[in-house]
């Protein structure tokens, strides 16, 4: 009875292609929607965290101020200097790199080309912790970061800028009043999981910057890179704990710096985009709720226009639940048809989409699986209203309908 | 007087209508269609239902195919009062004991003789194969054997009263409800369709009850009803069924 109910609803769906196709066009969006949405959300999700680990694994930026997050609202707090950087490479264990951080925004010339980008005054430290693999050229030499030279790095961003398509080693670019060699430039980055272009950056000695742009010995943050295998929280009590202690802050007091690890950055970027993609998929599963509505007119516009057959049906001895259950079924085939179709569409759209947006394509079985049967209920829930008169109707009345 | 005597019937009623009456409506706007109705009919028995239109023969009929049920009084089927029953009581009575052939053929439509045949058995539960032979044996009975294959826009309508029929019969019914089954037909195509229905109540023994307005196809039965303002205004035997 069953196999032969699903023979008949095929029957019945193929005698009207053209409206059936119409019919399950609605729950075909909506499915494709949801699924799109959350393949595209979880891509999203997973670059965030991948260009998050590409600053560098085991990362723990240290600033003034209490504030968490790129705020410069340091409230009064003194910074850092060189000397609390070799303090926490001195005092404490299993650290990989640590890299007192000073930057400035300043204009650079290089003949009749200028660009606007950030200046990093640092140690070679700098290039281990953040990941920095070196293009061309060298690093400081100690001698360098001494005496602080003007000699810089460049990011592929601004040398494109300055030098289009030209080597920049052994040039001299002109920041405000003093010329500056270029000795290296570094591998490309991309963007920052905030949207920065990490590669619009010159690298220069932390002397240098200090003492030529910033005037004077304020350092801004200190990177510090914990060694593969070691607790990073260990490494971030030590640090807060020394720190306390160098800026001399009571036990009552709290702390007028702040540690961030990389990895809890991660953890707030991707729940952020996490309750994106939840909110992203809820939207579309309100298209698949339309796509609902449409199904159960159709499915009652079909009992309408077959309310003889319905009679000749019950008039042979048709129960109730027979001919409820053959509209039943006839909505959830072709809710059912629609979902398939929508896995179809959604996964050719994801695949461009993806890689339009340049996020991985993730195929996520457990969203495709959710979505189909969610199309199947509401096949369940919408057909079953149409079904319910169809069956209840009166088989004298229904015989006699034209 | 009752027909009961006839030579070949069986005195067991299969049918018993005591008292019924059936009103559409309610109060002032009720519309009383049966008025009190007794009929008795007995297993094997050809009756043809006559009178003219608002006469209540098309509510009988009704009632008597277990579609419908009486207001008052009560309908006795093989002794069960049909009045007591659930509607999928009625339908599994339906589909057991009865056959129905309509004046309009009410076929499905874009599917094969073959399958509207069918159709009773797939409600009975039967196997493909099974349902297969039966719908041949009995598209065979009414001569339509090679002609299984069309869809009903694609036969006479002659030809498709003879599909009808054939799935009324499919079941070995005990009654086959027939209601002006030669209304939409010729004069020839009625001659034949009434031929088959003789065939059927007298080889096969199913028991025939036809409303009709035509004394010409009435004259095929054995007894013939005249219904008058929801009554039964005669009941006479058939001497010489044509």
């Amino acid at each position: 009875m069953l196999w032969n109910t699903l023979l008949l609803a095929l029957k019945e769906i193929r005698r009207n292609l053209t409206r059936s196709f119409l019919t399950v066009l609605g729950i075909l969006i909506g499915v494709a929607a949801v699924i799109t949405m959350v393949t595209l959300g979880n891509g999203a999700t997973q670059a965030v965290s991948t260009q998050i680990s590409s600053l560098g694994s085991n990362l723990l930026m240290v600033r003034p101020g209490q504030r968490l997050g790129g705020g410069r609202d340091t409230a009064g707090a003194a910074a850092f200097r060189l000397a609390d950087a070799i303090a926490i490479e001195n005092q404490i264990s299993h650290l990989g790199s640590v890299a007192p951080v000073v930057s400035r925004t300043v204009t650079v010339v290089h003949l009749a080309s200028n660009w606007s980008t950030s200046v990093v005054g640092s140690s070679n430290a700098y290039f281990s912790a953040g990941n920095w693999k070196l293009a061309a050229g060298r690093t400081f030499s100690e001698a360098e970061q001494q005496t602080g030279k003007a000699v810089c790095l460049l990011g592929e961003t601004t040398r494109s800028k300055l030098f289009g398509g030209q080597s920049p080693i052994g040039s001299a670019i002109r920041i405000k009043q003093f010329a500056c060699e270029v000795i290296g430039l570094l591998k490309a980055k991309g963007q920052s999981s905030m949207g920065r272009d990490q590669d619009d950056t010159i690298i220069m000695p932390l002397r240098t910057v200090q003492r030529r742009l910033a005037g004077n010995q304020d350092v801004g943050m200190l990177l510090v890179s914990v060694q593969d295998g070691a607790s990073t929280i260990r490494a971030k009590q030590q640090i807060e704990s020394l720190m306390r202690e160098r800026r001399r802050i009571a036990a009552s007091e709290e702390n007028d710096f702040n540690v961030l690890d990389t990895r809890e950055i991660a953890d707030m970027l991707s729940s952020t985009t996490r309750l994106l993609t939840m909110l992203l998929g809820a939207v579309a599963a309100v298209s698949l709720l339309v796509g609902g509505v449409g199904i159960m007119n159709i499915m009652l516009v079909s009992v309408t226009e077959r309310t003889r057959e319905i009679g000749i049906r019950l008039a042979v001895g048709a129960l109730e639940r027979e001919v409820l259950l053959q509209f039943l079924i006839e909505a959830v085939v072709l809710s059912s048809i629609g979902g398939l179709l929508g896995v179809l569409l959604a996964t050719v759209s994801s695949i461009v989409l993806a890689d339009l947006m340049q996020v991985p394509y993730m195929f996520g079985i457990q969203i495709n699986l959710v979505a189909f049967l969610f199309s199947a209920a509401i096949g369940v829930i919408f057909g079953y209203f149409p079904a319910r008169r169809a069956a209840r109707l009166d088989p004298i009345e229904a015989l006699r309908h034209e | 007087m009752s027909p009961a005597a006839d030579a070949g019937q069986s005195d067991h009623p299969l049918i018993e209508l005591i008292g019924v009456t059936r009103t559409y409506g309610q109060g002032t706007v009720a519309m009383q269609a049966l008025r009190g109705v007794d009929l008795v009919v007995l297993e094997g028995e050809f009756v043809a239902i006559m009178g003219p239109s608002g006469s209540g023969k098309s509510t009988a009929m009704n009632i008597l195919g277990c579609l419908d049920v009486p207001t008052t009084g009560s309908y006795r089927f093989r002794g069960i009062a049909v009045e007591k029953l659930s509607r999928n009581q009625r339908a599994l009575l339906r589909r057991h004991y009865l056959g129905f052939v309509f004046q309009g053929y009410n076929l499905l439509g874009r599917t094969s003789a073959l399958e509207n045949v069918e159709l009773p058995l797939l409600y009975r539960g039967e196997p493909p194969a099974a349902r297969h032979a039966a719908a041949r044996e009995a598209l065979a009975a009414v001569g339509l054997t090679e002609w299984e294959r069309h869809s009903p826009a694609e036969l006479s309508g002659g030809q498709q009263q003879r599909a009808a029929i054939a799935r009324a019969i499919v079941t070995h019914p005990a009654v086959l409800l027939a209601d002006e089954p030669t209304g939409n037909l010729d004069t020839q195509r009625s001659r034949e369709i009434m031929d088959l229905i003789v065939a059927l109540n007298r080889d096969r023994g199913i028991t025939v009850l036809m409303v009709t307005h035509e004394p010409d196809m009435a004259a095929y039965a054995r007894r013939i009803v005249r219904f008058v303002d929801g009554r039964v205004e005669s009941d006479i035997r058939n001497p010489e069924p044509a």
